[in-house]
Formats: C-alpha cells, sequence, structure tokens
C-alpha cells in the first residue's frame, strides 16, 4: 500500500508539473491553433537562469528559501521575456500564413534556442541545489511524499487558483475568452488582440518557469535538452486533456503523470517515455478531441 | 531626419532588450561545484552591436516583404530567373547530363574522404526526397522521419547478424519494412489534422529509439550493432578504397532512381491528389479523393525511401547504434526539405548539399550548425516560405479549344 501511495503522489507531482507546463501550449492553442514547440525551451531557460541566479546568490551568502523566493521570480521574469520575445519575432510576422509555416518556424526556434543555450553556458548537466528545505513535520510520512513533493504540489494549486482568478474575473481574463472563441470577433469589439496574444505568452511562460524551477530543484540537474521532452509530455499532457481546454489540460497532465509513475513502478522504468506516447497515440484513436476538449466541426 | 532618429531609437530599444535578456545566460557562467562565478562582459558587447545591426535588417526585410506582397498581388505570379532557365527543357536535359558526368567521375577525381562525405550527402538528398513526398506534397509534417531511416538500418544490420543475408537482399526488404511501418503508424492518425501528426511522429520517433536502446536482446542495446557487411560486388573483394567508390556509385544510382520516381509521382494522379490535399482539405475530398487512401499512400512511399536509405547506411558506417537516429537527425531533414523548398525536388537537393557539405568543410563553425539550421528554419518561413528554389505548378494552357467549341 505504501509503494502504491508513494507512487500515487509521485505520480501527482509529476502530473502537476506537467500541468503547468501543459497550460501554456493549451492557452496558446486555443487562441492562435498554433503548437509553440519552443514552449518546453522557454521552460529550460526558466529553469536555467534560475540555477545562474541561485549560484550567483549562493556565492554571495544568501541562504535557503531566500534563495528559492528571489530565483523563482527573477526566472519567471526572464522566461515570461523570453516568451514574448519568442511570439514577437517568430509567429507575429507569420499571422495569416499557412497553418505549416508557423509550425515548422516555432520548431526552428525550438532548435535555435536549446542550442542557444548549449553554446552560452554548457553541454552537461548542471547540478542544480536543491533549495527546498527538508521540513521536520513531513519525516512521518517522507517515504510516501517528501517536502519537495508537497511543496510542488503547493505551489501548482496556489498557481492555477491565480490563473483561474484571471481568466475568469480580470478584463485580460475576459478579452482572452473572447479571443479564444472568435478573433475576429473580439477585434470587432475593441480587443487589442496582439496584445492578448502577448499576454497570453508571456503568462504561458511564467507558468513554465515556475515549473521548471521546481522540478529542477526537485530533481537536481539541469541541461539544454530538459525542455524538449518535457515540452513534448506537458503537450501530449494537453492533447490528452483536450487541447484549447484549461481545466482539460490540468486533468490531462495529472492522468499521465499517474499513467508514467504506475508504469514505470510496476511494469518498466526503461519504457516510461513509450507509455506516455502509447496513451496519447490510443487517446487520438479513439477520442480525437481529448478528454475534456468539445469536437470542433470544420467549417468552409 | 526625424525617420532616421525613429530607426535609431527603436535599434536602440531592441538593443537595450535584448542585452537584457541574454545577460544570465551569455554573460553569467557558474560553476556549482566549486563555487565560482564566471563573468563574460565580452559577450555583452557582442550581443549590444549583434543586435542593433539585426534590428535594422529585420525591419527592413520586413518591409521589403510587404512591397512583395503587395506586389505579388497586382502583377499575378512571378518566377524568378533560376524558375524560368529550369523550365527551358532544352537548358534542363544539357545541365542533367553535365551534373551525372561530374557526378560519375567525381571519385576518380577526388580522394576516398571526399567520397565519404559525398555519399553522406547524398544519403540525406534520398532522405529529403523521401520527407519531401509527405511534407512538401502532401502536406504531413513528420517529425519522426527518422525512425523510418533506422527501421532500414536496423533491418539490414539484424538480418546480416542473424541471417547473413546480403545488402541487395536486404535493400528492398528495409524499403518495405520502412513502408510498413510508415502504414502502420499512418492509421491511426489519419483522422488528425496536421499539428496533431507533428506530434504523433514525433512520439513515434522517440518510442523507436526507446525501443532501440533498451530492447537489449533484440537490437544489443546502446552499444548498437558492428561488423555489418558491406555491399557485395559478384564476391569480389574490394579495399576500402575500393568498396568506398563502390558505395558511392550505387548512392548515385539510388538518387537518381529517387528523382526520377520522384518526378514522375508529383505529376502522376496521386501526386496531384497529395498536392490538392496539402492546399485544401475538406475541398480536396469534396472532389471525390480518397483522404484515407492518398495520405496512407503519402506517408508509406516517404516512408520506404528512409527504410531503404537506412540499408545503405548501415552498409556504409558497418556500424549502427541508437545515437545516429535522434530527433535532431529528423530535425536536419526537415530543415534541408524547408530550406530547399517544400514540393520542390531540385531545391531539396541543392539544400542537402547546404546544408551537409557547409558545415563539413567550414569545420570551425561546425559547433555553431544546429543554432543556424534554427534560426534559417524561422528566417525562412518569414521572408522565403517557398524555399530556396520553389516549385512551379504545371500549368495546362489551352490551345484552340475556342474554335472547337464554337464549331461543336
Amino acid at each position: 500500500m505504501d509503494y502504491f501511495l508513494e507512487l500515487f503522489f509521485g505520480g501527482l507531482t509529476r502530473g502537476s508539473i506537467y500541468a503547468l507546463i501543459a497550460l501554456g501550449y493549451t492557452m496558446v492553442y486555443g487562441i492562435i491553433q498554433l503548437i509553440n514547440f519552443a514552449h518546453g525551451e522557454i521552460y529550460m531557460i526558466g529553469a536555467f537562469v534560475a540555477l545562474i541566479v541561485a549560484g550567483v546568490l549562493t556565492i554571495y551568502g544568501f541562504s535557503g528559501i531566500s534563495i528559492l523566493i528571489i530565483a523563482g521570480i527573477i526566472a519567471v521574469i526572464y522566461a515570461s521575456a523570453y516568451g514574448y520575445t519568442l511570439e514577437k519575432i517568430a509567429y507575429r510576422p507569420l499571422r495569416g500564413a499557412p497553418r505549416l509555416s508557423p509550425l515548422i518556424s516555432a520548431i526552428g526556434m525550438s532548435i535555435f534556442l536549446q542550442n542557444y543555450v548549449l553554446l552560452a553556458q554548457t553541454p552537461d548537466f548542471l547540478p542544480f541545489p536543491s533549495l527546498i528545505p527538508d521540513f521536520t513535520f513531513m519525516e512521518p510520512v517522507a517515504h510516501i511524499i517528501g517536502s519537495p513533493e508537497l511543496v510542488i504540489l503547493i505551489v501548482t494549486v496556489v498557481t492555477m487558483i491565480g490563473l483561474t482568478v484571471l481568466i475568469k474575473y480580470t478584463k485580460i481574463g475576459k478579452a482572452m475568452r473572447a479571443t479564444q472563441q472568435d478573433m475576429s470577433m473580439a477585434r470587432l469589439v475593441g480587443i487589442n488582440v496582439d496584445r492578448v496574444i502577448s499576454v497570453t505568452f508571456i503568462i504561458g511562460s511564467a507558468l513554465a518557469a515556475i515549473g521548471g524551477v521546481l522540478v529542477a530543484s526537485y530533481i537536481g540537474q539541469v541541461n539544454f535538452y530538459i525542455g524538449f521532452l518535457a515540452g513534448v509530455k506537458a503537450f501530449t499532457a494537453a492533447v490528452l486533456g483536450g487541447i484549447g481546454s484549461i481545466p482539460g489540460a490540468v486533468l490531462g497532465a495529472l492522468v499521465l503523470g499517474w499513467t508514467e509513475s504506475f508504469a514505470a513502478g510496476y511494469i518498466s522504468s526503461d519504457y516510461e517515455d513509450v507509455f506516455a506516447f502509447g496513451l496519447l497515440v490510443l487517446i487520438l484513436i479513439l477520442r480525437p478531441s481529448g478528454i475534456l476538449g468539445k469536437s470542433r466541426k470544420q467549417k468552409v | 531626419m526625424t525617420n532616421m532618429l525613429k530607426e535609431f531609437k527603436q535599434s536602440i530599444v531592441v538593443t537595450i532588450w535584448f542585452v537584457f535578456l541574454t545577460f544570465p545566460l551569455m554573460v553569467v557562467r557558474v560553476n556549482t561545484m566549486d563555487n565560482i562565478v564566471e563573468w563574460r562582459w565580452m559577450n555583452l558587447v557582442w550581443v549590444a552591436i549583434f543586435s542593433f545591426i539585426l534590428s535594422y535588417a529585420w525591419r527592413y526585410m520586413l518591409a521589403r516583404q510587404q512591397v512583395k506582397k503587395k506586389d505579388a498581388e497586382s502583377d499575378g505570379d512571378r518566377h524568378g530567373k533560376i524558375q524560368l532557365l529550369l523550365e527551358d527543357m532544352s537548358f534542363r536535359y544539357k545541365a542533367m547530363v553535365v551534373l551525372l558526368l561530374g557526378a560519375l567521375i567525381f571519385p576518380l577525381v577526388f580522394d576516398t574522404y571526399q567520397s565519404t562525405i559525398m555519399i553522406s550527402a547524398l544519403i540525406y538528398v534520398v532522405l529529403g526526397l523521401g520527407l519531401n513526398i509527405s511534407v512538401g506534397l502532401a502536406g504531413l509534417l513528420d517529425l519522426g522521419y527518422v525512425a523510418f531511416f533506422a527501421v532500414g538500418a536496423y533491418s539490414y544490420a539484424l538480418l546480416n547478424y542473424h541471417f547473413d543475408l546480403g545488402f541487395w537482399a536486404c535493400l528492398p526488404v528495409g524499403g518495405i519494412l520502412g513502408c510498413l511501418f510508415g502504414v502502420i503508424l499512418g492509421f491511426p492518425i489519419l483522422r488528425l489534422r496536421g499539428d496533431y501528426l507533428a506530434i504523433v511522429t514525433l512520439g513515434f520517433g522517440m518510442i523507436v529509439k526507446v525501443v532501440l536502446e533498451n530492447w537489449s536482446e533484440f537490437s544489443f542495446g546502446p552499444s548498437g550493432i558492428a561488423n555489418i557487411d558491406k555491399p557485395g560486388l559478384f564476391g569480389i573483394d574490394m579495399d576500402l578504397a575500393g568498396s568506398t567508390i563502390y558505395i558511392y556509385y550505387i548512392m548515385v544510382a539510388m538518387v537518381v532512381f529517387t528523382i526520377l520516381i520522384t518526378m514522375r509521382l508529383r505529376n502522376s494522379r496521386i501526386g496531384r491528389a497529395w498536392i490538392a490535399l496539402r492546399e485544401d482539405e475538406i475541398a480536396c475530398v469534396a472532389m471525390g479523393i480518397d483522404m484515407a487512401r492518398t495520405k496512407l499512400s503519402a506517408y508509406a512511399l516517404g516512408a520506404f525511401w528512409a527504410g531503404m536509405v537506412g540499408v545503405l547506411f548501415a552498409a556504409k558506417t558497418t556500424f549502427i547504434n541508437p545515437a545516429s537516429f535522434t530527433f535532431m537527425e529528423s530535425a536536419i531533414i526537415l530543415s534541408i526539405v524547408v530550406l530547399g523548398g517544400m514540393g520542390s525536388i531540385l531545391g531539396v537537393i541543392l539544400g542537402a548539399f547546404i546544408l551537409i557539405l557547409l558545415p563539413e568543410y567550414l569545420r570551425a563553425f561546425s559547433e555553431y550548425r544546429m543554432l543556424a539550421f534554427g534560426a534559417a528554419m524561422v528566417l525562412m518561413m518569414i521572408f522565403r516560405p517557398q524555399g530556396i528554389i520553389s516549385n512551379i505548378r504545371q500549368k495546362y494552357t489551352y490551345k484552340g479549344v475556342k474554335e472547337e467549341t464554337d464549331n461543336g
């Protein structure tokens, strides 16, 4: 039973990280129908910036939780800036182009950013300081769920609530929902669609950076390639839940996290990625619109 | 004057923004082991200079793009001089003969090393042409193309290892196996739209690699398979130089074969169906084209070439392991197709030569290769989506139809 619970919480933690990244995919897809392939790279850049800031702060004598908070905030700022710039350079000039063009541009951007970090920093894995302290009150249950997992879960839940509030109750959230429903109509009622898209990219990138910082200090190492796999997985999660739907992305991420965790725990950890993609193919065959997605009829 | 000042201001803003953006990654390097921070301030200066210049270039190119768009709208479609020259049939034949002769005497003039490089460039030509069928003609974005390449390579390596089958027996087998995998993968994703297809193929590419790495009893794991037979020529023993030249000629023959087939395919009924499908799926289905069959055939044929050239790759290197079949490989092939010009056969060939030979001869810059590929893919999509050499669509010109209808 303990083993089951351990896997359950492991899957939950993993799923909540996926959810943070998947939200960026699903929000961008909902608005401009583009798979932002470079989103995983934003997550990786977030983790890298956090690592660099944490390294500098450690040397200048900061400690513990203050490093985590400062590094996290700077990582979020930088990731948002990268997300914003990415959209401006690679996607905005291609608005209205055939669907394949922005997709290829996104793949190009993903390759570019990976190699940019590779050349500017290092091709090796860098050890990431474990910034999350071990809480004493967690000790009785530490074999099932550790302190880092708890922090990840709490941060994720808080972020989700924040995002829900932002989308449901603020003016920009309303504008985002309107743009998602019908872009040209939104423009007609006076919504600055370009700004909405920029904001979407910024929010998505910030979420990815939070995920990046958390996962890097949880796993304990980063390199330039971590974003790619995480990005693909998170996209899988978004498709699983029904792309374009925000609760769907969270649900899909959790399902994916549990699938991977249980499959790795009970069957074989070598084929973890195979299970994830197998699940994706299965979902796409059985229910292409995803668990919570609405199937949109194509109109001519 | 105010305009210039405005431009200058804009560039300064862009420069400051990029300096801010690249600061932590370009300037600071932390060694977390020894707690040393390295500050590389020089990089900041470079970033500033480059972003200042590039922001001017970027605005200029965007403005030119706008002008061009307007021109194209008012002018119908125009083509460059190269395209017009290529349309000229007599020139085409002459050029083909010259190129073929050049290709034939190449290994006799240059040494083995050059031939080896040329072989790998030709391998990418075939891969590019194969991917061009699904991406360029049918518009199905395939990000796991290298998986079919791996299927071909491993089928030869394993058949050779277990059953001692020769190269020529395995060549069609590799192709057919690749084809089969294409169909198997194609079936579930037929109903999906383009973007989903991209992610599923990406996943498939990863699955193949993970399976090859972990299923040691089958594929010998990450250590790979060594001592694969080189292609034989009626049992004649050849030294290294001889067999390299031999493989080179096989490769040239294969490229010619591929070009011929893809050229014929493009102008055939099925090729036109692919292009129609790429342009508008709904209209295409409404016109009575069997979507499932058309998509599957594009997929399977694309995979066929990858499988076949995979066999040749295994025979050339005599050693394969899963590390040769990463996503980066798929990305390189895709950028060949994109940069060369989607759908254009000559463009893809040129793209393969540029992308494979250039880094080979500019060794000093080879670490920047993928960086440049990535940037080139983005820039190409924005400024020249049709690629280096764009594909000209064949058009029928009706002559004398009018009189006939008048008489009738």
